[in-house]
Formats: C-alpha cells, sequence, structure tokens
C-alpha cells in the first residue's frame, strides 16, 4: 500500500456517512471483534475493522473502490459483537450504496444480483427464484453457475417455473415506487 | 450597610468570556454596595491582602466576592474576611466561573448573567447574619469497614498512631481478594507471604477489634459521634471455643458446598476454614449445605470438636460500637462469566475467570498449586488469555478499564510456564495498559523471556472442539481472523462495585457514580475524603485499584483521620436548621421528613411539644424547612428571607 496522506482529512466523506448512516465511526476504538467474527472476512481484501479505520482518517476512494464493502453479506455479527455499539453492517451497507451511487462498483456480479433480486421483488411481490437465477447468470455471463443444481432442486419442489402469485403485489411495488419517488426528491 | 464587591479574573478563566470591568462598574450602581474592584487573582496572597484593606480602608462590613465554586475558595474567603475583623459568614461567594464562564460562550449574555449574579449575591449577604460555631467533644475511635488490604493498611496506621479501631469484615476472614492471590506483579512475590504478617499484626494489635463475618446494620451520628450498629452473624461456631484445629471440615459429610474464597473453583465443605493462613482461623457452618440444617439431622461436627464449639442454635448478634470517623474499603466484585456468553464461560468447564485461574496457581487452592483443566484434570498445555473480558465494554455497560487485568494476565502467563515448561501461552489485548513503576520491563518480559506470545485484538467466540476449545478472535496488526486450539481459557473479567455499594452509601450518606463506585472529594486533590466530613475511602470502592494503591490509599485514609483527631474537639458548622418555638405549632412533620433523625420534640415548660433540633447531628440539608407548614425552622444562613432577598434582586428588577 501506498502512504496515505493524512495531512488533509475528508471530513465531507466522514460526514455524509454518519449522516446516513445515523452512526459515529469515531466510537470504534480498533478492538478487532468486528473482524474476530467476520464469517466473510477471507474474501475481503480489507478486514471490516480496517474498513472502520480508513473510514475514521477519511480514505473515501480506498474505501469506496474496494472489494469489501460489497463481498458483506450483512449478517450482522460485527454489529452483535462490537463493544462500542456501533452497526457496522449499517456503516458497510451506507458504505456500498455511496459507492453504488458514484458509479463505482468494484464488485460487479454482486451488484448485478442486488439489482435482479430486487426487480423480482418489485415485480411478483416476492423472489421468483427461477428467473431470479437465469436473469443472473446470463447478465453476468455465467451461464452454468450451478445449473447441475437445477433437477434436484426442482424435483424437490424448492423452487418452481412459474413464479407464486401472492396477495398485495401491487402494495410492494408501491413500496419500490414509494421509495424511488422519495430519491428523486432528495435528488439522488 | 456597608458592601465591598471583589470580582475575579481568574487570569482568562473567567475575563476571558465575562467583561468583569462592566460587572464592577453595574455593581457599583446597586443600593447598599459603597465599593466594587476586579483583580487578577483574587485567591492569591495579594488578592485577599486587597479585601483586609479595603475593608479597613473603605470601612465594609459585608464581602461579596464573585469568582469560582464556593467549593473551591469560600473557606479562603471566609478565614480572610475574619483576619480583617468581621464575622464569617458576613461572606458571600457568587459563582462566575463554574455557573456562568467556564459554561457560556456569548460575552454579552455572560457579563449580563454575572451582573445577576453578583446583585443576588449582595442581596443575600445584606440578609446575613452573624453566626458563630460551637465546639463538640470528638470520639477518637476509627471504624474501618473492610478488611481487604486497603482496610487493614488503614486500621494498622489508625492503631500504631495511637487510635482505637474497629475492623468489620464481611466474610469470614480478613484478607480480601489479596488473600487469593497466588503472586503479586511486578516482582512475583508471594501475595500470602507478604500479606500474612499484616493480617497477623491486625489479629494481635492492641488498639485493633475485629469482627469477621460482620455486617454494618446502621450508623447514626456524625463527625467526631457516630454510633454503628453491627451484625455479628450466626456461624454456628463458638468462635471462642473454636481453636481452627479443622477436624470438622475432615469429617463433615456434606462434600458439595459452594466455596466462596475459590470462586467455585472446587466443592467445600458445609463447615469449613477457607484457608490455611485465615484470621480469625475458626470454621463457620454454611446453612444452605449443612445437613443438620437441611435434612434434619447429622450432627457430625458437634461430636467431632474436641471444644464442643457447636452451636446448631447460634442467632445473629447485634453490637453497637461509637465511633469518630469511618474509612470504607469495601473493595470490588467481578462480573459474571455468563454476562459474556459468546465466551461460554459457565456452560464450558475450561473457561474460567482471571481469580479462578489465581486458585490453581496457589500452593493453597483446591489443587495445591497444579494447573489443572477442570473438566478432566488434565494438564492444559495451551493457555488463552482474553483481557478485556466485559472491561471497555459499552454494550454490556463496563465502558471503562478494570485497572489491573493487564499486569495479573502478563503474571499468570509468566507463572504458567514456570508451572508448565512445555505450555504455550496466548495473550488477546487491545492495549497493554502498565504505567506503573517497573510494570511495562514486566510485560515485555513475559513475550521477551517467557515466549508469551500477545495478541492485538479481541475475542469474538469461543466454542469447544473435542477436548479442545476453539478461540476465534482477530489479530488487527496483521489484519486477519486468527484461531487457536486451546486447553484453557482465561478470562480477565472485568472489575464492577459489590451488589450492596449503592445500598452501604445511602447509609454512609456519600455519593457514587453510575457503576456503584464511591466518589471522592475532589479527583485530584481530596482523593481519600468524601463529601460527608468523617466518612473517608480506601481501595478499589472508589475505583478498580491495584494493590499498591490501595495500600496508598489506605495509608492516606489513615493520615486523614490522624489529623482529623489531633485535637480533642472539632468545630461546628453553625449553618444548620433552628426552629422559632413562638412560631412552631408542634406538628412534628419535621421530624418524620429529617434523614439524619437531628430534630427531637421538646416540651415546653407551659406543656407546649415544639420541635428541637440537635445542632450537632443536623446536616443542613434543608428539608425539614420545606417541610415546615409555617416557616418556623429555618436554616441558617439560608433562611427563607435570604433566599426571597435573592430572588427577587433577579426577578424584580
Amino acid at each position: 500500500m501506498d502512504a496515505i496522506n493524512l495531512t488533509i482529512i475528508d471530513r465531507n466523506f466522514i460526514e455524509l456517512v454518519k449522516k446516513e448512516s445515523g452512526e459515529n465511526p469515531y466510537l470504534c476504538y480498533q478492538c478487532g471483534n468486528c473482524t474476530a467474527g467476520c464469517p466473510y472476512t477471507t474474501f475481503f481484501d480489507y478486514p471490516v475493522s480496517q474498513i472502520m479505520r480508513l473510514l475514521q482518517t477519511g480514505q473515501k476512494d480506498i474505501i469506496l473502490n474496494s472489494r469489501a464493502i460489497w463481498v458483506c453479506a450483512t449478517c450482522e455479527t460485527c454489529t452483535t459483537r462490537c463493544p462500542c455499539q456501533i452497526d457496522v453492517a449499517h456503516i458497510m451497507d451506507t458504505l456500498r450504496i455511496i459507492a453504488r451511487r458514484e458509479n463505482r462498483v468494484s464488485e460487479k456480479d454482486i451488484k448485478l444480483f442486488y439489482d435482479e433480486f430486487l426487480s423480482s421483488m418489485a415485480k411478483y411481490g416476492r423472489i421468483y427464484e427461477l428467473g431470479l437465477l437465469l436473469g443472473y447468470n446470463i447478465k453476468s455471463g455465467h451461464i452454468m453457475t450451478d445449473a447441475d443444481l437445477g433437477p434436484k432442486v426442482l424435483t424437490k419442489g424448492k423452487i418452481h417455473f412459474l413464479p407464486k402469485k401472492i396477495k398485495g403485489r401491487d402494495k410492494v411495488s408501491k413500496i419500490f415506487e414509494r421509495f424511488k419517488d422519495r430519491t428523486r426528491r432528495d435528488g439522488r | 450597610m456597608r458592601v465591598g464587591v471583589f470580582i475575579c479574573h481568574c487570569g482568562n478563566n473567567i475575563a476571558g468570556t465575562i467583561d468583569v470591568a462592566r460587572v464592577a462598574e453595574e455593581t457599583r450602581k446597586i443600593p447598599g454596595v459603597v465599593y466594587a474592584t476586579t483583580y487578577m487573582y483574587t485567591c492569591s496572597e495579594p488578592g485577599q491582602e486587597e479585601i483586609k484593606e479595603a475593608i479597613k480602608r473603605e470601612g465594609l462590613d459585608r464581602v461579596v466576592v464573585a469568582a469560582c465554586s464556593p467549593r473551591m475558595h469560600e473557606m479562603t474567603f471566609r478565614r480572610t474576611v475574619e483576619k480583617a475583623g468581621l464575622n464569617r459568614y458576613f461572606f458571600e461567594m457568587a459563582n462566575i466561573r463554574e455557573h456562568i464562564s467556564w459554561v457560556g460562550e456569548d460575552k454579552e449574555f455572560n457579563t449580563r448573567k454575572a451582573i445577576d449574579v453578583v446583585r443576588m449575591a449582595v442581596a443575600k449577604v445584606m440578609q446575613n447574619r452573624p453566626l458563630f460555631s460551637s465546639s463538640f467533644k470528638i470520639n477518637k475511635r476509627v471504624l474501618v469497614m473492610g478488611g481487604g488490604v486497603a482496610g487493614m493498611q488503614a486500621a494498622l496506621d489508625c492503631a500504631d498512631g495511637g487510635l482505637e479501631v474497629v475492623i468489620v469484615e464481611k466474610s469470614q476472614s480478613i484478607g480480601g481478594m489479596m488473600a487469593r492471590l497466588d503472586k503479586t506483579f511486578p516482582t512475583i512475590d508471594c501475595s500470602i507471604c507478604i500479606l500474612g504478617p499484616k493480617m497477623v499484626d491486625v489479629a494481635q494489635h492492641e488498639k485493633i477489634k475485629l469482627y469477621a463475618y460482620s455486617e454494618i446494620d446502621e450508623i447514626k451520628g456524625y463527625v467526631g459521634n457516630y454510633q454503628v450498629k453491627i451484625r455479628k452473624k450466626a456461624t454456628y461456631v463458638d468462635w471462642s471455643k473454636c481453636t481452627g484445629c479443622g477436624a470438622c471440615m475432615e469429617k463433615c459429610p456434606s462434600k458439595n458446598a459452594y466455596d466462596y474464597f475459590n470462586f467455585g473453583v472446587a466443592p467445600t465443605k458445609a463447615i469449613n476454614i477457607p484457608f490455611p493462613q485465615a484470621i480469625p482461623k475458626k470454621a463457620k457452618i454454611d446453612p444452605n449445605y449443612c445437613r443438620q440444617f437441611t435434612k434434619g439431622k447429622c450432627g457430625v461436627c458437634a461430636k467431632i470438636c474436641p471444644t464442643k464449639a457447636i452451636d446448631y442454635e447460634m442467632k445473629d448478634e447485634i453490637i453497637t460500637e461509637e465511633v469518630g470517623a469511618i474509612i470504607v474499603a469495601t473493595g470490588y466484585s467481578l462480573i459474571d462469566m455468563d454476562m459474556l456468553p459468546e465466551y461460554g464461560g459457565g456452560r464450558y468447564p475450561d473457561v474460567i475467570s482471571g481469580i479462578q485461574y489465581e486458585r490453581l496457581l496457589n500452593a493453597s487452592g483446591p489443587t495445591a498449586g497444579h494447573i489443572e483443566r477442570p473438566s478432566d484434570h488434565e494438564e492444559p498445555k495451551t493457555i488463552v488469555f482474553v483481557s478485556c473480558a466485559g472491561s471497555r465494554d459499552k454494550s454490556i455497560g463496563i465502558p471503562y478499564c478494570s485497572n489491573f487485568c493487564c499486569m495479573y494476565i502478563a503474571k499468570q502467563a509468566i507463572l504458567t510456564k514456570d508451572h508448565i515448561s512445555d505450555s504455550q501461552s496466548y495473550v488477546f489485548y487491545m492495549d497493554i495498559r502498565s504505567p506503573g513503576k517497573g510494570y511495562d520491563e514486566f510485560t515485555r518480559r513475559a513475550q521477551e523471556e517467557y515466549g508469551v506470545h500477545y495478541i492485538r485484538g479481541r475475542v469474538s467466540r469461543i466454542y469447544p472442539k473435542g477436548k479442545k476449545l476453539v478461540v476465534r478472535g482477530a489479530d488487527t496488526l496483521l489484519g486477519t481472523q486468527v484461531e487457536i486450539e486451546a486447553d484453557l481459557v482465561v478470562l480477565a473479567t472485568a472489575v464492577i462495585s459489590n451488589k450492596d455499594a449503592a445500598y452501604m452509601a445511602e447509609k454512609l450518606h456519600i455519593s457514587y457514580d453510575t457503576f456503584g463506585f464511591y466518589v471522592e472529594s475532589h479527583p485530584k486533590l481530596r482523593p481519600v475524603e468524601t463529601n460527608t466530613s468523617g466518612v473517608f475511602l480506601a481501595g478499589a470502592c472508589q475505583g478498580p485499584k491495584d494493590i499498591p494503591a490501595s495500600v496508598g490509599q489506605g495509608s492516606a485514609a489513615a493520615s486523614k483521620i490522624l489529623a482529623l483527631f489531633s485535637g480533642e474537639t472539632l468545630e461546628s458548622d453553625p449553618a444548620v436548621a433552628r426552629v422559632n418555638i413562638n412560631a412552631c405549632v408542634g406538628c412534628l412533620k419535621c421530624v418524620k421528613t429529617c434523614p439524619f433523625g437531628a430534630i427531637k420534640e421538646k416540651e415546653l415548660r407551659d406543656g407546649r411539644v415544639v420541635a428541637d433540633v440537635i445542632e450537632t447531628v443536623c446536616a443542613g440539608c434543608g428539608v425539614c424547612t420545606s417541610t415546615c407548614p409555617c416557616g418556623a425552622i429555618q436554616l441558617q444562613h439560608f433562611t427563607d428571607n435570604q433566599i426571597l432577598a435573592e430572588v427577587n434582586a433577579l426577578c424584580l428588577i
């Protein structure tokens, strides 16, 4: 890693994360308990305690370009273990949202999965697994990923050919509408 | 009336955010004020000289100093005006520092507020009456609550200074936590070897009276004259006959009693003497486990006892002792391991607390000093120490550092290597806090000479895997997760106050903080005094503290008492409640509300019943004055008229 210049700390970035997450990163005293419990830390480029430290020093570019904020599964073990009562998972979430807004997506596939997941939700009111899998596999180019599991899960009735029709589909899609309206109003 | 007002700059503390010159100018316009001036440091010697000279030069008969809190310098200035010939109660202090300049940034607003506060003080001082303190005889005996190392030191120092001392110890033996330790850092000298002689001194000192297995039931009185009710709890063994031979303990058939002394590392007998060096070395029956109590028949100990000391019918006994001062040295507790479920203490037998490990290391402990896993009694080879197990953890309400864990973990890791030469110890730490003399060198030695592996990070989880325990933590210096398969895990559990700390504080009329630790009078300059005169603090009841600090505080508390008792009498504070018998209707509501029992009913010669204040007992709290329906009981120096004059000065202008 290159030397990080700490002469100017990006306060605006820290304030933005503070505001959007409602959490104070300065409560963190770097005990490392979040990293200690993190089940995905093997796949992170920066362990979560280091993301917190980078945030304290306002390292916007390193954080928003990192892989860690996308690989985080929001399991909230970090939040549960944090002795300083910081909702670390929520901060990771916030960082992911900011990165997306600024078009800095280091893990395209993960973003794609989120998108497919949410559009399935908006469309059917709940997840249509087969549609989600096909959509994701085609758009990501990993066409054969997990295809071998297909016959097994289909015969066991774990996923279905057609989407389930549920009551109040329109109400779920209205939630999405409301969210879109609000982000538009907030100028994001 | 000629009032003089002195406004202090306090360097920039006050003058920085208050226009003191304008305050003086406005003050001069107040009727009654004949002189007002500002001074750089009014509390300095030339500042006080200025007051004395002004009293003579201007013929002042009342003085107001606008400066810091009366808690800082009220006594200073009272003495100053007294030296210039005024009654010390013809002085008032206007707090324009703590209440104004330090808390507000707006200079204009601060200045106006300061003028108001000075105006109030002037109005009050003009209503003040001369008051005179009387002197009363003191009882030069000392009560020491708690027989740990702090309490013992305090007791020995007081006794060596010629005072009679009464020690009340809750448990069966004195010695406290230190008696349970194996070795002490940073010198690795045997704990009981250095504590034992002190315990013997306490037992043998002719000026010290020891009540072991006793508790304080009630404290009444005031500095110089306390009456203390002590409950000697039933031990079911007549200690005047018991020789401490231990025959009863050998034969007792109830073998599963909880061992409080050993923190439950192993069970003990229902009748027991906690440790070989116990003082007093007397047996006690635990009725929760004794078969005579639980099943109604047994009596083995009564049969075996060569001196016939067993008495199953024994009752608690109440004894009243009269003392003049109290040293509170009630010590500390440790959190239960259940508070940290992710570490599994209590569920997994091989996850133990630091104090339990101390008992495993100790030659007089249940394993005779051999380190064994509680589960299978095998010798552990990989031992993991987890520091800050509960400390510095806001999520469980303990944000503070427990002070001595870093050091005792280093000590235990060193001792582990001494006991088991092919063992490997690991220490998870967040910061190594070792600021004492020789302390940091000690923790370095653990790493450099004893090969203790220190890992900078916290432990997330401990779970069993076969006979081992997997400790999953982080090494933040490497930026990775780490895992250790341990045979034994030792948690440095957080220090907390005693369960009954708040209850005792209320009995003693002293303050305690959010965590139940007793609050000293001033964190730097009055570290062993409390805000209740005559009550002093020593040891970890005031906050987590190691042995040297506890001993130091014990001696400091003793020296304070020796100074307090250097004369035959003490002066009473005349700012107490007084009853106007012409206005009193004898409803005696004040008698019921007084928290100090300072008001008694009195029959006058004409048969009329009125309230009467015992001056020396009254603490001047003022509860009675707000209770009295006819304004007959008034707190001197804070009378209704004096307070109303202040309110008028603030509101009517």
